[in-house]
Order: structure tokens, then sequence, then C-alpha cells
């Protein structure tokens, strides 16, 4: 009968040992699994991409509530332990005793909290869960001042508050560092590279103070949140959040109450049980041969022994060394082993101040006891093996720090660097994965990178050694490897869209040649697929600073006029609600003559079409008609085209609302904008819905006690209902959850998805959580759209409707009558 | 023998753009890249006659506007699975100037 194991903690270190217990196990155990936090185990490390926008979290669940139920675990997650009986065997919560045979703690750690006045103030956060990070995001979203960007300030120059100073910049707050020490991440880097690491932060605007001592936290003059920070020499940094990310502390009261010995930590023996026989600890609530660990690779291990203790094998945990990489995106940082100076050490050190790039090896006895790479981090993976090892490096001390290449003549290509490496170099420090054990995969029939994330966990945690991976299994199968894994945007990156519109915002690239630069495309200057949608990306995301470029676009967003079969264009100006007078019919008429239209149609979305137009004639004819007040349809934009009304209680006998009003207002707001496809709406004013709005990507019907908001409709090559966003009760409230809702779309969806595809993706209850739930983050979504509107709601046809124009749009030169010659 | 004529000013012609050249025979595109190298050809696809002069710009292609095939400007050809050819013509630029070679322009059945 299976023995009843109850597990402390859902982080990373016990969801390991679960995995190894299910793994390598056969149903010994029924396990419950306790949790603080309300959700189940998920990739603690990859919370700062989550923060930065790179990720979102549910790319970094490593165990969803299928994987919990198909292997019989009780999930208590929300619920605290609040003690343990060793003598009965039980740990108590507040919904009474759960009984035990083993019993393994993995309470982590808790982020310390200096002791300064003000430390309790609202808006003062740690940076350890997925609650800390959503509460960062929401302050980013809406900075007190609406004027401008919400201020964080990050005591803290470590690991993670670099981490988090990089994720908040990213959101686009404004970023101040404060670190006690004279440089940044002293536990990692010497000060050269500290010196380079804050160089390369401050030119991305986070501000970095070293030698700063916090002396309080200010509160706001109503004493109700944080306004700022005060060093002891008198410098205050007003602060919209302060997150303390000074460092951590074991969880060990849960422990310790219990009576197990503990020390900094809970104490554990090599095959990590307490001092009570069927207690087990593993994580970073551990102390082991007087260390603490806060790093994941270390906890893997612990997490792998503890789980084959479980299973009555024999196994150690002897300890790590262990490495560190800085997971900001564009800095380049490596650090392992011991680097500080002595009588003993020798140096090699390599700097290139121009590239930016600082190497620095520290040397005892010939071995490699420490080394600090900045820049250029290719060869970390390599040094780490050789003081792991410890290898003698005598014989190749010359070249060194030029790393593996000229480690015996090897050369530069990067796949020969791979497969140079012996059986046993570790390629996944966080999953310890060796070379020989992707190999064995490889050969296993695990022919791609997520087959052999699958099979080994290589790659699988913080991903930077996806490249190496992948070198792997490109040197390991040959030709028969095929390199991607999901759908590029097109051939000239191996980047999906999803990929690139996240990069944009996180890396802050602002033009197409910057973001053609920064994430390596492979041509030149792109091509029709992915030109039109950087540039639709960097419109949407960077409205002030991004500069629209025409040649990017597909030939009627250029011209501003849709292209016939024939060469010609047809001409559609807007008629608002579908509402026109006798003096703009009449001007149409007049500009359908003079300009020989050859046809003239009514639009599906209730307006006027003039076919046939010739190129050249297109500002003329512009002209004409913006002198009787029309200006463009954007018949022919990914954007807004038509709000298709009926006429509502203005004369209809059933009219609940002002339909044709509304109608009128929403296009008035929402004219000009650019969307990632073509937006039309329509707004019936009873649910005879005659204006059709059931299957417009926007639709409202009104009824008696106000507006029926229903999004994601469709009516062309798939036909779809709208779904129903949410009721409001006045005509102001409708429009904002509209514009609310077309904004989300703008910001995140793919372009050429109608809301309908992109809905069908994120799910509309992520929608209407983000617009109609969230009223902080529909407001603010409301303010983009509105600065957005600001450089873009303008006439197209009036700004071209100018001589300039015309010539530009003429023939360059005109040879007929030389053709004689 | 060539007969080189100024058709107008690279100024004149947006960088990853095309203006058109009318001949007698029909219309020319006059395409300026992104490395400010000039390319003459038809106007028109090798598909359905489409205007290659409105199509986007990219390296030394370009992508028409109707139904997205890609032609080079180099060969006139049309590049991956499809086929069809169109025809090119000699130009160069000279003091900032588009200069053609009309000989070839006007004696060339399709332009």
């Amino acid at each position: 009968m299976a023995q009843k194991l109850v597990v402390i903690g859902a982080g990373m270190a016990s969801g390991r040992v679960l995995e190894t217990l299910f793994e390598e196990g056969s149903g010994e155990y029924d396990v419950t699994l306790f949790g603080v936090e309300p959700r189940g185990n998920y990739n603690r490390i990859m919370l700062s991409p989550v923060l930065s926008g790179e990720k979102t979290y549910e790319e970094i669940v490593t165990h969803d509530a299928d994987w919990y139920a198909r292997h019989g675990v009780t999930c208590r997650f929300g619920e605290a332990v609040t003690s343990i009986d060793r003598a009965r065997k039980v740990v108590v919560s507040a919904e009474g005793e759960t009984p035990y045979d083993k019993l393994l703690i993995a309470t982590g750690s808790a982020p310390f909290i200096i002791p300064v006045p003000g430390r309790d103030l609202p808006g003062v956060l740690t940076y350890r869960d997925l609650d800390d990070v959503e509460a960062m995001l929401a302050a980013a979203r809406a900075p007190r001042d609406a004027a401008r960007p919400a201020r964080a300030v990050v005591i803290g120059g470590g690991l993670l508050g670099l981490e988090a100073a990089a994720g908040l910049k990213a959101q686009g707050m404004d970023v101040t560092v404060l670190h006690l020490m004279p440089h940044l991440m002293e536990r990692q880097l010497d000060g050269p590279a500290g010196y380079l690491l804050k160089t390369e932060l401050e030119s991305r605007g986070v501000a970095v103070i070293c030698g700063a001592n916090t002396h309080e936290i200010v509160a706001t003059d109503s004493g109700g949140r944080v306004a700022g920070v005060r060093l002891d020499d008198g410098r205050v940094f007003p602060a919209d959040i302060v997150v303390m990310a000074v460092g951590i502390r074991p969880s060990k009261t849960l422990a310790e109450e219990a009576g197990l010995a503990t020390g900094r930590g809970v104490h554990v023996d090599d095959a990590m049980i307490t001092s009570d026989a069927d207690v087990l600890a593993v994580g970073e609530c551990v102390e082991h041969r007087g260390m603490c660990y806060g790093l994941v690779a270390p906890l893997y291990d612990m997490a792998k022994v503890a789980g084959r203790t479980l299973l009555g094998q024999e196994a150690a945990y002897e300890g790590s060394i262990t490495s560190t990489k800085l997971k900001v995106t564009g800095v380049d940082l490596f650090s392992a082993g011991d680097f500080a100076e002595g009588e003993d050490r020798e140096e090699i050190v390599f700097r290139d101040p121009a590239r930016g790039v600082y190497k620095r090896l520290v040397l005892k006895d010939d071995r490699i006891i420490g080394a600090v790479l900045y820049g250029d981090t290719a060869d970390g993976g390599w040094f780490f093996g050789q003081l792991k090892d410890g290898a003698d490096i005598g014989a190749m001390r010359d070249t060194l720090i030029f790393g593996p290449a000229y480690a015996g003549g090897q050369p530069l290509d990067p796949m020969a660097a791979v497969a140079a490496l012996p059986d046993e170099a570790e390629i996944c420090g966080c999953n310890g994965v060796c070379k020989s054990k992707i190999q064995s995969a490889i050969a296993g029939g695990a022919t791609d990178l997520d087959a052999v994330r699958g099979a080994t966990k290589a790659s699988s945690s913080c991903g930077t050694c996806t490249g190496l991976v992948e070198q792997l299994l490109a040197a390991t199968l040959g030709e028969a490897y095929a390199a991607p894994t999901s759908k590029p945007m097109c051939g000239c990156t191996d980047l999906t869209h999803e990929d690139v519109r996240r990069l944009i915002k996180a890396q802050e690239l602002k033009s197409i040649p910057a973001v053609m630069q920064a994430l390596a495309w492979k041509t030149s200057c792109g091509c029709h697929v992915c030109r039109p949608a950087l540039n639709y990306y960097l419109v949407a995301d960077w409205p002030l600073e991004y500069k629209d470029d025409p040649q990017s676009r597909f030939v009627n967003e250029r011209n501003h006029a849709n292209i016939q079969k024939d060469g010609t264009f047809s001409v559609v100006p807007r008629m608002w609600g579908g509402i026109t007078t006798a003096a703009e019919l009449r001007a149409i008429a007049d500009a359908a003559e003079k300009y020989e239209v050859p046809t003239v149609k009514v639009t599906g979305g209730q307006r006027i079409d003039l076919l046939g137009v010739k190129k050249e004639d297109l500002p003329k004819i512009w002209s004409d008609l913006g002198e009787a007040g029309l200006v463009s349809g954007h018949a022919y934009a990914k954007g807004l085209r038509t709000v298709k009304t009926c006429v509502g209680t203005d004369h209809c006998r059933f009219g609940t609302q002002d339909s044709t009003g509304l109608g009128i207002k929403i296009e008035k707001r929402m004219w000009g904008s650019w969307t990632p496809h073509k937006v039309k709406m329509a707004v019936s004013g009873c649910p005879r819905n005659c204006a059709e709005a059931t299957c417009k990507d926007v639709g409202v019907i009104c009824v008696d006690s106000g507006y029926e908001v229903s999004v994601a409709g469709a009516a062309g090559m798939d036909v779809k209902e709208t779904e129903l966003l949410g009721k409001t009760a006045s005509e102001e409230e409708a429009i904002e959850l509209i514009v609310a809702f077309v904004q989300l779309y703008r910001e995140n969806a793919k372009y050429l998805d109608r809301p309908y595809k992109w809905v069908a993706k994120v799910g509309l209850d992520w929608v209407k959580a983000q617009v109609v739930e969230d009223l902080e983050s529909r407001r603010a979504l409301v303010a983009r759209f509105d600065l957005s509107q600001s450089v873009y709601q303008k006439d197209p046809w009036a700004e071209r409707a100018t001589p300039a124009v015309e010539r530009a749009w003429s023939p360059l030169a005109d040879l007929t009558s030389q053709a004689a010659e | 023998m060539s007969n080189w004529i100024d058709v107008g000013a690279l100024a004149d012609i947006p960088a990853q753009g095309a203006r058109v050249v009318k001949t007698a025979q029909g219309c020319l595109a006059v395409f300026r890249t992104a490395e400010d190298d000039v390319f003459v050809v038809e106007d028109r696809c090798p598909h359905k006659g489409g205007p290659l002069s409105e199509g986007i710009v990219h390296g030394r292609a370009v992508t028409c506007p109707l139904h997205n095939w890609v032609i080079s400007l180099e060969t006139g050809e049309a590049q991956g699975p499809d086929e069809g050819a169109i025809a090119t013509f000699p130009a160069r630029v000279e003091g900032g100037r588009v200069l053609i070679d009309a000989a070839r322009a006007h004696a060339s059945k399709a332009a």
C-alpha cells in the first residue's frame, strides 16, 4: 500500500522532487502538496522575462492541473501549513490535520526586508512571486501622475534587483537602483565588470546609485502610500513603488517550531534527511554542510537526491559550485567560483572597452577557481567546466582567455566547438544535463529542441543554453536536423510574430532597421511579409517616436485608395454612421463626373465607392471632395473602416436608443487608427438588429436598459456571431469599452489577425479582465489609444491633396512623344 | 547602339520605391533600392499585368501588389515557385540623374 507523502511548498525544488518520484518510482506514494501561493509549480527564475514582457505566465508554468491529476497529487494551493506535529505525524493547516508517513519541507525562502521606517507602506514590494510581478506591472500601467511614467526605486543591485530594474524599465517606468555596496553585483562581479554593467544599465536609462544607504521609506502627505526613499546622506528619490531586492532568508520557522535541527536553514544530511528520519527538506530553506543556496541548479541537484532517498535508493548530495548568469536581455554576464584577490592567486584579464568586453580568470596552482565574463559569455560553460573539474590548464595558459577555440588549436566554428566538448561537459547548468545525456536522447529519437527538452530538461529552465542544445542537435544529426520549431514570421527571421512584438516592446526597438539589427534579420531589408507587419507594430507601440514608413506599406495604404485589377483606384469618402447630406452627395456626383469615374457603387458599409480613378487624379479628387467636408473613409486600411447604424429612436418605432448618434460618436472617436487588420463595427437600435451588429468585429445592440457591447464576430471567410464583452448603462461607458478593446487588440494581436482570431487565441476571459473588470487597465488602454490618435487622427487625403503629391504620383517622365525617333 | 535619356532626378524616386516612365509601348517602372541602385523593368507583372511600380521593394526584388509574385529587378524573372519574366532595361545614375537606354526601351516589343 502506498505511503502518505506530504509536501510543504510548491516551488521549483519540490516540483523536481515529485518529478523524480514519479519518473523513477512506481506509485510508492500518495502525495499531498501544500502551497501558499494560489497556484501550482512554475519556473520562478523566469519571472524576470514575465516582468519585462518577454514571456507570459502561461509559458513559465512547469506543472499544470493535468500533471497533478495524472500523478494523483492532492493539491492544497493557497493553504498554509501552520505547524507540524512530529509525534503524531500530522501537519496542521486551516482545514485541519493531514497525516503523513514521510514529510518533505520545501518552504523556500523569504525576501529580506531591511528594517527601516516605512517598510510596511503600501507600494513597497518584494520580488519573489507572481503576485509581486503583477503588482509591479499594475504600477507600471497606472502611474500616479498621468503626465509622466510611473517611477520605481529598486533597493538592491544584485542579481534579483537588476533583473527587476530591467523588467520595470522595459515596462516603461522610470527606474532608479539604489545599491549599498561600491559596485553592482559584488557577490558575483569584480569592480571593472561591475562598472561596465553600471554603464550599460545607465545607457538604457536606468539610474544607478552605488554606496547608497537607505535611511527611510517616505510616505505620501496623506501617509497612505510610498512616495520615495531617503538615503543617509539626505538625498530623496521619489517613487510610485519601491522594490526591495536585497537578499533572501531561508524560511525555517515551521521546521524550527517543530523541533528540527536548524541553523541558518533547516539542517540536512547528504541524503537530504533532517534530524527526523521521516522528514526531508530541499531547496532554499535548507542548510547543507554549512551552505545555503539561492540558485536553481543546486536546488535541482538536491531535489533529485531527495526523490531517490524517498524511493529507498542510495543517493548523496555533496554540495554545488555555482555559476550565475544575469537574465537581462542584451546584457551578457557570467560569473562562477571565487574571484577574491589573494597572495596565492593569479589573474588573466582581457579588456576591450570599445566592444564592452571584459574577461577575468582567477587561477590558483594552474587551476581556474573563478571566472567573470562580461559582454561575451560564449565560453562561460567551458571555463565553468574547467573550474568544476579542477583541470590543470598549465599547458594552454597562454591562450586560455580566448576559450576552447584556441585550446588545442580547434577552429573558431561553434559547431566544431560543440563537437569537441567532452561527453561529461555540462550543457544545461540549471538542470545539470551533460552532453552525453543529450546525445543519447537524440539517438533515442528526440530530433528537435522540444523533444530534447522533454527527454532531458536541457534548456527548459532559464533557456540560455538553447543555442548550445540546438548546435548539439545539428552536430549530432547533421542534415537530418530541421531547425525551427514554431512558425517564423517569414523567411527573414526565425522569430514568430508574437516574439517580435514582445521584443519590440522589451528592447524598445523604435525603427525597422533597429528591429532588423537587434533581432538579427537574415535579409538586408526584409520582405513584403515582414516589413508591413513591423511597420504596424512600430506604429502601434511607439506612436510618438516612430515615423510611419510608406515604403513598408501595401499599395492601398501607401496610396490611401484601393488598387483595382486594372491598376486604377477606388475612392470611398467617410459617411459618419452612414449619414450623409444633399451637399455631400452633390460633391460626390460632381467629382464622379469630373474625373470620369466609370462605376459608382453603394458599399456594404453604408457609403459610396467611386471605382476606376487614375492614380495621378487621386490628389485632385480628394481636394474636390475635401472642399465639401468629406474625408478619407479608410476603406483601404487595416484600421477602423465603418460604423454601420440603423436609424434608432430618431425615426424607428422600435428603437430603444439613439443608435445612429452612438455610431457617429464611435466613428468620430476612432477614425484614423491603425489596427492589425481591418475593424468593422455596427450599432443596432434594438435587438431586431437591422445594422447586423452581431457579425462585426465590434457590435452594439441597444436595449431599454442600455448597451450590449459584443466583440469578435466575423462575416467573411468565416461566419461567427459576436460574444458579449459587457453591458453598460451609458453611451460613454460603451464607448470606453470599445476603445479599450480596440487598443488591447492593437497592442497584442498578430498582424493580419482579425479580432475574432485574436480573441480565440488569448481567450475572451483575458480580454474581459483587462477591458471590463480592471478599471485602471481600461483607463490606461483608453489613454494610450487617445495618445495614438493625437498623432494619427488626421485626414490623409487632406494631407496629400497637394501639388507636390500630385507631381510625385505622376509619371517621372513621358517618352511617348519620342517613340518615333 | 545606346541612346541614354535623362528621365529625372534620383531624388524624385523614393528609396525602396519606384516611379513610372511612360513610353509609346507601355509603362516602365524605375526602381530605387535601399542602396540607391536603380533598375528599370516593364511595369507589368508576368502573372496578371499588375503595376509592379506599386509593389514593396526589398533587396533587389519587388513584390507585385496584386497577388504577391516576387520579381527579380536584376533578371526580370519571377522568384520561387512562380514562372514568368518581364523585360529589363539598362539604366545608370550620373550626377544624381537617372538615365535609361532609350534605344533598348523603344526597341522592346514588350515595353
